[in-house]
């Protein structure tokens, strides 16, 4: 099946991006790169925020950020993720919910 | 901001509001903070709406809520790569008023709820995320905004900020949630001409069907689909538990993608608009994963008490209930001059205890584990079923005797006689359960 282009979904989406002051950060990367095999974060995020990049690293972009927390709950054997709600008025803002 | 409510609100959901409103109405002195630019923005549901739960705290909510389409038909269906085998409920008493289910669009719907908020009394702020709770030892006294000057004071905080559930969290109230026990769903809705849903769907003005979907559509992950008749949208999504999509290597939007391809759903979204994509958890742990709701100067509603009755679908009216709850243990506590101590919160629990909040929660308190270990409810059965009707409905000459045989046989080589009875068993014993 063709793949599907997460980006063309969220850009139906609503956001106020709080440019600068991302919510969500990944506490040491190297812990990434270096002990977590699956990375899940990067098939599980439903807005595709977490990329794989070719050399082990992962990159975290928030701005399509759909603030589910799923990233947060399945980093459960590196605890990795520092997770918090973007402040107020900030982030997705949904049209319909 | 240095005043002091009798009780802070955190979220404006339907936990939220249905606490805030209770207990602006009843007179107390209340805040209720919300972190979207308005209620509702940042509120993500199915949706549909369950009247009983609603019509308790306002009982003629039917006169100005934004409401979509009332139900009266529910289908089954269970999947294959290319069928479902379904069953359908339709009734003329569903069309009988007072309606019983609606359909919502919960942006508009929360909104709405939150401006009865105000309306009773209630001091409501939005654009304000609250960063923790402020403590005076072990009791709660206020919260924390990321507002300038942002530390409020309360005798009591009514936590209903959704399932991720941080501030108690941070507080060390509870652990962190368990992927085995959280849902991810995302959902789509796309808008139709009101005449296209309603030939579509065999339906008339204002009245709804519910589809609710389990089987292939979920790719052996533990879950369901849904799609939902809006008035002049249709919204539908999947869900799986956090747990399974951590072991496999589809991403939430493809599993969205292949559901809309299924042939059986592809022909009711033809020629619609996509408008809006969205994810959100749901808390499926059930009973056994509730954690403590009450404490010194607080009390959990909503989602952030995993109130969820996963297999009936009900999210909502619990929450409603909860907050209700919430607010009138807070009200008679009031009124009796007594203080929000966890000793006198116990009320709050105990009074969800007796009702079908904790009851329908105990009841089906074995199934979240017996679905995790049964993997074949969601693979083996619904392949089985699909194939099944598909030898007996096809017409090509084999003998009906035979193709008996053939179904027996088909179930036989993949459950073993032992299996099917044991399967059919952990069910029974997971509905009788008290």
């Amino acid at each position: 099946m063709t793949q599907v282009k997460v980006e063309e979904k969220l850009f139906q989406n609503r956001y106020r991006v709080d440019a600068g002051r991302p919510h969500i950060h990944i506490k040491q990367s190297d812990l990434c790169a270096n002990h977590c095999t699956e990375q899940q974060c990067t098939t599980c995020c439903p807005a595709g925020c977490y990329i794989a990049e070719g050399n082990g690293k992962v990159v975290l972009i928030t701005d399509g950020c759909l603030e589910c927390g799923t990233c947060r709950i399945i980093c459960d054997e590196h605890r990795n993720v520092a997770w918090d709600w973007p402040r107020g008025g900030f982030g997705i803002l949904f049209k319909f919910g | 901001m240095a005043e002091k409510f009798d009780v802070i609100v955190v979220g404006a959901g339907m936990a939220g509001n249905a606490a805030a409103y209770t207990a602006a109405k009843a007179g107390l002195k209340v805040l209720q903070i919300e972190r979207g630019e308005y209620p509702g923005s940042k509120n993500v549901q199915g949706a549909i709406l369950y009247a009983d739960a609603i019509e308790k705290i306002i009982p003629d909510f039917r006169d100005s809520a934004p409401l979509e389409r009332h139900l009266i038909e529910q289908r089954v269906w269970v999947l294959d790569d290319a069928s479902h085998v379904g069953s359908n409920y339709r009734s003329e008493e569903f069309n009988r008023e007072p309606y019983n289910r609606y359909t919502i669009i919960r942006a508009q719907f929360d909104k709405w709820f939150s401006e009865q908020v105000t309306k009773a009394g209630g001091l409501v702020i939005c654009e304000t995320t609250v960063q923790e709770l402020l403590m005076d030892g072990n009791r709660v006294v206020g919260v924390r905004t990321d507002r300038k000057n942002g530390d409020v004071f309360a005798d009591c905080v009514i936590l209903a900020d959704g399932v991720n559930s941080l501030l108690a969290k941070k507080a060390g109230f509870h652990e962190e949630l368990k992927p085995k026990d959280i849902a991810l769903a995302v959902k789509e809705i796309h808008f139709l001409p009101q005449e296209t849903i309603e030939s579509r769907f065999n339906i008339g003005e204002d009245e709804g069907v519910v589809v609710e979907m389990a089987g292939k559509i979920t790719a052996g992950m533990m879950g369901t689909a849904f799609l939902y008749t809006n008035r002049e949208s249709i919204t539908l999504g999947v869900g799986c538990m956090l747990s399974d999509f951590k072991k496999q290597k589809t991403t939430p939007y493809q599993l969205l993608e292949q559901m809309k391809a299924h042939p059986s759903i592809k022909p009711l979204i033809a020629g619609s608009e996509m408008k809006e994509y969205a994810a959100h958890l749901i808390p499926e742990g059930g009973y056994e994963a509730i954690p403590p709701v009450y404490g010194e100067g607080w009390m959990i509603a909503g989602d952030a008490g995993m109130f969820v009755n996963g297999i009936h679908r009900e999210g909502s009216n619990l929450a409603m209930t909860a907050g209700q709850i919430a607010a009138e243990t807070l009200i008679d506590l009031k009124a009796a001059g007594k203080e929000c101590s966890a000793r006198n919160l116990k009320v709050y629990r105990q009074r969800l205890d007796a009702s079908f909040v904790m009851k329908d929660l105990k009841k089906y308190r074995k199934m979240p584990e017996i679905f995790h270990k049964s993997p074949q409810f969601f693979t083996t059965y619904p392949e089985l079923l699909n194939r099944a009707a598909h030898t007996l409905v096809k017409v090509d000459g084999i003998d009906k005797k035979t193709k008996e045989r053939e179904i027996r046989g088909s179930f036989l080589a993949a459950r073993s006689l032992t299996g099917l009875f044991g399967d059919a068993f952990k069910l029974w014993r997971a509905f009788q359960a008290r």
